[in-house]
């Protein structure tokens, strides 16, 4: 468990294209006004994901920084966390009154999942258009994250994709873990996962 | 054992996420393969390699003021983005060691080199031999390893390259590991253009995938 | 041969600068004209077996500006002779200003050359000093230098800088130091005017501007000759002076 004496850290990950960057802003944009945030990107090849969050001017650019990660995003979320930590620890300690640091990582494959010696927390994303059999394919993200967002759920009539399915797979795969199937066009505070990261606040 | 453990490029302390200059050299096109790869690992190895080692041996050796060798680093980086580099790597490493070793009392904001030698000191069995080895095997195993993802080279043959690289970086870390106690403006101040200029490029560059 | 130069600059009071000392010792000869200081090259040299010093002193409100009338064509003497050397030893005190801009240093085949250069600068003191080295003259293979520049501000660091040319130092021609670029060169601006900005540091693809650690510039370049490697450390000089109040005339 973390000391209380820091903010609280939560990591999303997810495949490339899943939508963690707009969910982040939403996350960014619905807790803004209540929290104290600071956000930690980690592009695989450009400052882009920065870049969007600063232009989105969801969140003072003083408050997000950037990370490479040499080709391998996952690397620098679970193998070898401490450029990510360094990034956390610089913004904890230039905004003293933090309350939540969410840590974006990289698009990766369905095996990235964050090392909890640098989040406390950890968000897996996927969309209906990557196909509706993901969450059957299971995988540490999917079946372990402490949330699984389905992404992306206004999509699902243009791919064929079924939600019924894909909710109904997470299940058996997750057990008790909770799953939020997420439109962040029908929904752009992203309200249901914005709950889930006060409750972990509130623990 | 300790050296085999700080120099694993499994040890968690952000290396991973540097290419030592070839990502810059790959992207104006000095490196295309694993010959030019050979040049530049053993042009890097003379000079920032050596500079490097030297530090690193000098800061072992616990006979200098701590800020006045950092300053003596700094003095031999003339690229900003190069020092920033070598100041974070240097935090990560000490970071890392600190709660690794559980070496609580090591300083946290050292060039890259000066850390290495500062942990050397800290840890059980090592010296300024083991760090000048360890700050020369560094400068060319970290742009090997990024030059064989950037580059999609036969990795055996990326490796053969170190490989033979290996005596010269022993001569050159006994030299340093020699001199780790003279006066620190004898320290080797050897300037690689280019990975100062090629720093700047790509500190300026949209599209990168290594920190530095 | 063996030769030991000496000037010292001393503010008048007046804003005005005049040579307290002005020593010379062949092939070292410094000539004082209405342009500033020269130091004139005897016929052709350094030579191997040279040992060359010079010493230059700056008072406090002096401003001394030291050129060469020509590039300094390094060449190898007689087998045995060993390598020239050349010793620039200089201090400058607080308000005092030196300005080192000789020619380029052409290394000619076979030649093998040592620069030492050791500056300390007061806290408050300005310094504008070039380094140009040429790899051979144009169609031949070159010869090797060494230079090592040490200088300091205030007892502190500023810069350490050692270059390494030629087929004496193998890996001076990999693409992480020269690939191969015949004309090497840096110029380091210190003192208040230049205290350190910020602002784009990349001045063409082989010449980039370079706020240090401490207080001053180092713009660095590589070219494939010597008029091209003058004109990118100009644009560097340039540049740094938009981003401070130095300025920027060599």
């Amino acid at each position: 468990m973390r000391p209380d004496d820091r903010p609280v850290r939560i990591g999303i990950g997810g495949p490339v294209g899943s939508g963690k960057t707009a969910l982040v802003a939403a996350l960014c944009r619905a807790l803004g006004a209540e929290l104290e945030l600071a956000v930690v990107t980690n592009d695989i090849y450009t400052d882009e994901d920065a870049e969007f969050l600063k232009r989105a001017g969801v969140l003072d650019p003083a408050r997000i920084t950037a990370v490479q990660t040499g080709c391998c995003p996952h690397t620098a979320i679970r193998d070898d966390i401490s450029a990510n930590l360094a990034a956390v620890e610089d913004l904890e300690a230039r905004w003293k009154a933090l309350d939540l640091v969410l840590v974006e990582s990289g698009g990766d494959n369905l095996t990235a999942t964050f090392s909890y010696g640098l989040v406390d927390h950890q968000v897996f994303v996927l969309d209906v258009a990557g196909g509706d059999k993901v969450p059957r394919k299971g995988g540490p993200g999917v079946t372990n994250a402490d949330l699984l967002v389905i992404n992306k759920t206004d999509l699902a009539p243009l791919v064929g994709a079924d939600l019924g399915v894909m909710a109904g797979d997470a299940a058996v795969k997750r057990g008790e873990r909770p799953v939020i199937l997420c439109s962040l066009v029908d929904d752009p505070g992203a309200a249901d996962v914005a709950g889930w990261v006060r409750a972990q606040l509130a623990r | 054992m300790n050296l085999l453990l700080l120099t694993d490029g499994r040890f968690p302390a952000g290396g991973h996420a540097h290419s030592g200059g070839i990502e810059a050299a790959v992207m104006a096109g000095r490196v295309t393969g694993v010959d030019t790869l050979a040049v530049f690992l053993a042009g890097r190895l003379t000079t920032a390699g050596r500079v490097a080692a030297a530090l690193a041996a000098a800061a072992a050796s616990g006979a200098h003021d701590l800020v006045e060798l950092d300053a003596e680093a700094a003095a031999r980086i003339p690229s900003p983005a190069l020092r920033a580099a070598s100041r974070t790597l240097g935090r990560q490493l000490l970071r890392t060691a600190r709660s690794v070793l559980d070496a609580a009392d090591l300083p946290d904001d050292l060039h890259h080199p000066v850390a290495m030698g500062v942990v050397c000191a800290a840890t059980s069995g090592l010296g300024p031999a083991d760090a000048a080895r360890w700050a020369a095997y560094d400068a060319i195993s970290g742009p090997a390893s990024a030059a064989v993802r950037l580059l999609g080279l036969d990795p055996f043959r990326a490796w053969g390259v170190v490989a033979a690289l290996m005596p010269e970086a022993d001569a050159i870390a006994a030299g340093a590991a020699a001199g780790a106690a003279r006066p620190l403006t004898h320290l080797p101040s050897c300037s690689a253009p280019l990975l100062d200029i090629g720093a700047e490029h790509h500190a300026a560059s949209e599209v990168r995938l290594f920190a530095s | 041969m063996k030769a030991r130069a000496r000037v010292v600059a001393a503010g008048d009071g007046a804003g005005g600068t005049r040579l307290t000392t002005l020593r010379s010792e062949a092939p070292l000869v410094l000539r004082d004209t209405p342009g500033g200081l020269y130091l004139v090259g005897g016929a052709g040299g350094p030579l191997g077996g040279d040992d060359l010093a010079i010493e230059i002193e700056v008072g406090a409100g002096a401003r001394l500006t030291i050129r060469t009338a020509a590039a300094s064509i390094v060449l190898p003497g007689r087998p045995g002779d060993g390598p020239s050397n050349l010793h620039v030893d200089a201090r400058v005190a607080a308000g005092g200003e030196l300005r080192w801009l000789p020619g380029p240093v052409v290394a000619v085949q076979g030649c093998v050359h040592h620069v030492e250069m050791v500056v300390a600068l007061e806290e408050g003191a300005a310094l504008m000093w070039r380094e140009e080295v040429v790899l051979g003259r144009h169609g031949e293979p070159p010869g090797s230098v060494r230079s090592r520049a040490t200088v300091d501000v205030g007892g502190r660091p500023l810069l350490r800088h050692e270059l390494a040319l030629g087929p004496g130092h193998p890996g001076a021609a990999s693409p992480a130091v020269t690939a191969g670029a015949r004309a090497v060169g840096s110029v380091l601006l210190a003192g208040p005017e230049w205290a350190t900005g910020a602002g784009s540091t990349v001045v063409g693809d082989r010449a980039v501007v370079l706020p240090l650690a401490g207080p001053g510039w180092q713009v660095l370049a590589l070219a494939d000759d010597a008029p091209a490697l003058r004109r990118q450390l100009i644009a560097g000089i340039e540049a740094a002076a938009r981003h401070t109040a130095g300025r920027a005339a060599p």
